[in-house]
């Protein structure tokens, strides 16, 4: 494993009931690698919360996965239309979704947070009608 | 608690999962908002829900969740049943309100519940 191992998923922006699919099916090759499960949880929980923001907020995007001996890296892209303030972005409780979304259970404005909670290393890079890039590191031990 | 004692204290239906009932729950978080969920670090908890979309299946799978009760008489779709069973979640159902169905698994014992630092 010292090489790393990849995995990529695209993330399609059209449909919510399939949103969190790549997430999933990441955390079935977590399990097939033995990870324990406590990193398997950080891991699935913040790429999840990315994935459904990149399906809610940016119309879908890319997510790479990266597993070394050290650490899992997550890296989500997509083309959406950028977050203006990241600061403002990462509080608990602010939100751009809209109602719609709320009924769906997801708008509470706790995504970013989760994020950075479960993750110990988190990077946002993004540009406002561009898109945003998100890279989020789990260590392993 | 076993889950198929959270059934009778809710009079619950089971959905799917049937065999799995001897399960234990350790606590429990009821919640619409998955991110509330997600936000939510334990071992072995219950989901009580009055939100029904596939996402609530996908949000237990991610937390590690091994039971999910629908509250208001909510009834699963049958994705969403399908993805439960690939994940071997067990899905009850109860007429319970969610703030009545909290109350009767919490006075019976059902307590911890802890968010991360
Ligand atoms: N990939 C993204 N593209 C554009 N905007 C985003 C993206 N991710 C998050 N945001 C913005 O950051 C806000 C906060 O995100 P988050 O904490 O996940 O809360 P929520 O998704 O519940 O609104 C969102 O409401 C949205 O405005
Ligand atoms: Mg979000």
């Amino acid at each position: 494993m010292s090489e790393g191992l990849t995995f990529h998923f695209n993330v399609d922006g059209e449909d919510f009931t399939s949103a969190g699919q790549a997430s999933v099916m990441m955390k079935k090759n977590l399990r097939q690698l033995g990870l324990p499960p406590e990193i398997i949880r950080r891991v699935s929980v913040a790429m999840y919360e990315g994935e459904i923001n990149m399906v809610i907020h940016a119309g879908g995007g890319v997510a790479d996965v990266n597993v070394t001996e050290n650490y899992v890296e997550i890296i989500l892209t997509d083309s959406g239309p950028g977050i203006k303030d990241i600061e403002q972005a990462m509080q608990e409780g602010f939100s751009t979704a809209t109602d719609s979304i709320r009924s769906l259970g997801f708008g509470a404005g706790m995504g970013l947070p989760n994020m950075k909670r479960y993750s110990d290393y988190m990077h946002i890079d993004s540009e406002v009608g561009k898109g945003t890039t998100i890279t989020m590191r789990v260590n392993i031990n | 608690m076993k889950i198929s004692t959270i059934k009778e204290l809710l009079d619950a239906n089971t959905v799917c999962g049937e065999e799995q009932l001897s399960r234990h729950v350790y606590s429990a978080c009821g919640s619409d908002m998955m991110s509330d969920v997600l936000a939510y670090v334990k071992d072995q908890a219950v989901l009580l829900t009055g939100l029904v979309n596939s996402q609530v299946i996908r949000t237990a799978e991610m937390m590690d969740m091994n039971c999910i009760v629908f509250v208001r008489s909510k009834v699963p779709t049958a994705e969403m049943i399908e993805l439960a069973k690939e994940s071997g979640i067990v899905l009850l159902t109860t007429s319970k309100r969610l703030y009545e169905a909290c109350g009767i698994l919490y006075s019976n014992g059902l307590i911890g519940n802890r968010v991360k630092d």
